[in-house]
């Protein structure tokens, strides 16, 4: 998955994220068992410097989470997490600090994560100042109006003195998107960027994603929209109740799924065309909480070929169809 | 659905509707700028647009439930009868009863401190439909013609997943038998399966019962994937309105051609292009067409004269003066 025999940018090893829950008093009281939700129970993969890759799955299915893990905001119980080849797991606050300004994390609601009262400049500028990033303010007024730049505010001088509330919600998320790639990162995370976005301005912004990963940024995207997925990924990973089930090359998941999961939810994707009306399978219900995990394959209960079998192997991510690097969890593969 | 003779009237006519909003310093916000459509019994029609393009301002218009800050003006045709006419006095006997809406984010129609069933009870009640055990039944009929087994009606909406939360707020819009069914952004919370299991029931309910459908989206391949006709929005107007298969087929203005452009696809071809540029601001006065400053087709007629909805052959219609010079808007 690395470019040149080089080490991947992001490499997560067999990663596990539980959260207790409350039991209250009385559950306190009475000593009864501790019980967890699995947000992430064991997966593994590694994003490229140049690479985009699509972590897809429905609400619950802990793609949020492997996101925050891998930024060290939320704590793994076990696995490895290891960014340019050193192991990030184990880090003090203080040892993670400088690795922080190498991976940034983009956030679904602009109108949430820029402060009202900072205009454009302040906004942009901020990380750098955290970060003790640039020579003088003059140097740092040049790499906020390159960051603008980069992300299409152009001329920047128009923008620096705006405040979010005058721009519209895509200059909004670029002004974000700015913020985060003037501290020069190597690694984004985009916890779905354009799902707050009007359709017309959305693949502008995805398009912009795109550009920063020719530029070799590696981007570790989180989605719902398996369209958006299909049209901007390299690679996705589809996962279902903490576990990735799926995993390829964009095309070769999208064109020829291998489990019956990846093959459902493709199914029921509205199309633009309306003479593809899909000829949709509908799953039932929906995924169980992760608290109570099924035994065996977590997807038998809702699996439309199913045999006795899978209710008791919990299967691995095996090679699977004819793309190089594809993989499912499934023993009927 | 046979086409209604002459001197029949329509299931829903909705003619030259216009809301204004007043604003700060005696200015006004013409959010929806004469808006009109037909809708006949069993049909499903989209009304798409982004935000702020006046659809939902439109459904809220119809329904006689925008703040006072608002008028209203144009006729809203139910079964040939005026039902805006005399505002909420006209409007009361029919919202729920011939007309009921689902909203995104089923938790806001649900009272998170009484059961499911319980307030559906209670609408049967308040409608004089049913009493006591009769009411209770109905109830039953209605969870279950929404795919909720009957005895989930003692349950409280916290404990309904958000596909169940939102099944509940349609078969309380059902309740009174209403041949009609707004549905504003009724999938858009949802994950993509839940979103395929509450498209079905719409479908289902259309297809079996005769149910009129408005559903009212930004999201076209849902669009594409329930309705027969779509009414595309842009700036408080309609600016094309016809069948989903020809609106991508032939688009005949450059807006809906660039939103189906911008929209990915599973399988598409080719990177999603967005439009640039931003929509018009609606509180002042517009010159010309409301698209022009975005359009790739635009020409100097488009910065003066303001297109008007015209009809155009095969049930359609749209508000772009391409269609006039015989020009591809492609």
């Amino acid at each position: 998955m690395s470019t040149n025999g080089s080490k991947p940018l992001l490499s997560v090893d067999e990663l596990v994220v539980r959260y207790p829950l409350n039991r209250g008093l009385v559950g306190s009281l009475a000593r009864r068992p501790q019980r967890f939700v699995h947000a992430v129970e064991g997966i593994s993969f590694s994003v490229a410097r140049g690479e985009l890759l699509a972590l897809v799955g429905e609400s619950g299915c802990g793609k949020t989470t492997t996101a925050q893990a891998v930024l060290r905001l939320v704590e793994p119980v076990s696995g490895r997490i290891e960014f340019d080849g050193r192991e990030i797991t184990g880090l003090q606050a203080r040892a993670l600090r400088p690795l922080r300004r190498r991976m940034q994390l983009i956030y679904q609601d602009p109108y949430e994560s820029l402060d009202p009262r900072l205009a454009v400049r302040a906004a942009v500028e901020e990380p750098l100042v955290i970060h003790g990033l640039g020579d003088s303010k003059a140097d740092r007024r040049e790499r906020v109006r390159d960051a603008l730049g980069r992300v299409e505010l152009n001329p920047p001088e128009l923008f620096l003195d705006r405040y979010p509330h005058e721009l519209s919600g895509g200059q909004r998320q670029r002004v974000a998107i700015a913020a985060s790639i003037v501290l020069g990162p190597e690694l984004l995370v985009a916890d779905e960027p354009v799902s707050m976005l009007d359709v017309s301005v959305r693949a502008g912004v995805l398009n912009l994603l795109d550009r920063l990963r020719k530029d070799g940024l590696g981007i570790l995207m989180i989605t719902h929209d398996l369209s958006t997925a299909a049209r901007f990924a390299d690679r996705i990973a589809v996962m279902y109740l903490g576990r990735i089930v799926e995993e390829g090359p964009a095309r070769s998941v999208v064109n020829d799924p291998q489990h019956p999961y990846t093959k459902a939810l493709l199914s029921v994707v509205p199309r633009r065309d309306p003479r593809e009306r899909s000829r949709r399978q509908i799953l039932s219900g929906e995924a169980p909480d992760a608290v109570r995990i099924p035994s065996g394959c977590r997807f038998n209960p809702r699996c439309p070929i199913a045999v006795p079998e899978c209710r008791e192997i919990d299967p691995a991510l095996e090679p699977a169809g004819a793309g190089a690097g594809h993989r499912a969890a499934c023993i009927r593969v | 659905m046979p086409a209604p003779g002459a001197g029949m009237s329509r299931l829903l006519e909705v003619e030259d509707l216009n809301v204004w909003f007043d604003l700060d310093g005696g200015r006004e916000l013409h959010a929806v700028q004469g808006v009109s459509f037909e809708l006949d019994p069993g049909e499903r029609l989209g009304l798409v647009g982004e935000s702020g393009c006046g659809k939902t301002t439109t459904v809220l218009g119809l329904l006689g439930l925008l703040p006072p800050s608002a008028s209203v003006s144009g006729r809203v045709l139910l079964n040939g009868v005026d039902i805006v006419a005399g505002g909420e006095e006209t409007i009361r006997p029919h919202r729920w009863i011939d007309i009921a809406i689902v909203f995104q984010g089923a938790m806001n129609a649900l009272n998170p401190v009484k059961t499911v069933g319980s307030q559906i009870v209670e609408v049967l009640e308040l409608h004089g439909l049913a009493e006591g055990r009769q009411a209770r039944k109905r109830t039953g009929e209605l969870l279950e013609s929404v795919g909720i087994p009957r005895d989930r009606a003692e349950r409280f909406p916290h404990e309904f997943s958000g596909g169940m939360r939102q099944r509940a707020a349609i078969a309380m819009a059902l309740a009174c038998n209403p041949g009609i069914l707004v549905a504003d952004e009724p999938t858009t919370a949802l994950d993509v399966m839940v979103q395929a299991q509450i498209l079905e029931l719409l479908d289902a309910l259309c297809r079996d019962f005769g149910l009129a459908l408005l559903l009212v989206t930004h999201d076209l391949p849902v669009v594409a994937e329930l309705c027969d006709r779509a009414a595309v929005m842009y700036a408080g107007e309609i600016v094309e309105h016809g069948p989903v298969d020809a609106l991508y087929h032939d688009p005949r203005h450059p807006y809906t051609r660039l939103l189906f452009a911008a929209t990915p696809d599973l399988y598409g071809e080719g990177v999603p292009a967005s439009i640039p540029g931003a929509p018009p601001r609606l509180d002042v006065p517009l010159t010309g067409c409301p698209f022009h400053s975005r359009c790739d087709r635009v020409f100097a007629r488009c910065l003066d004269e303001r297109p008007l909805l015209r009809g155009l052959e095969g049930a359609r219609s749209a508000a772009c003066h391409l269609n006039d010079v015989g020009a591809e808007v492609r």
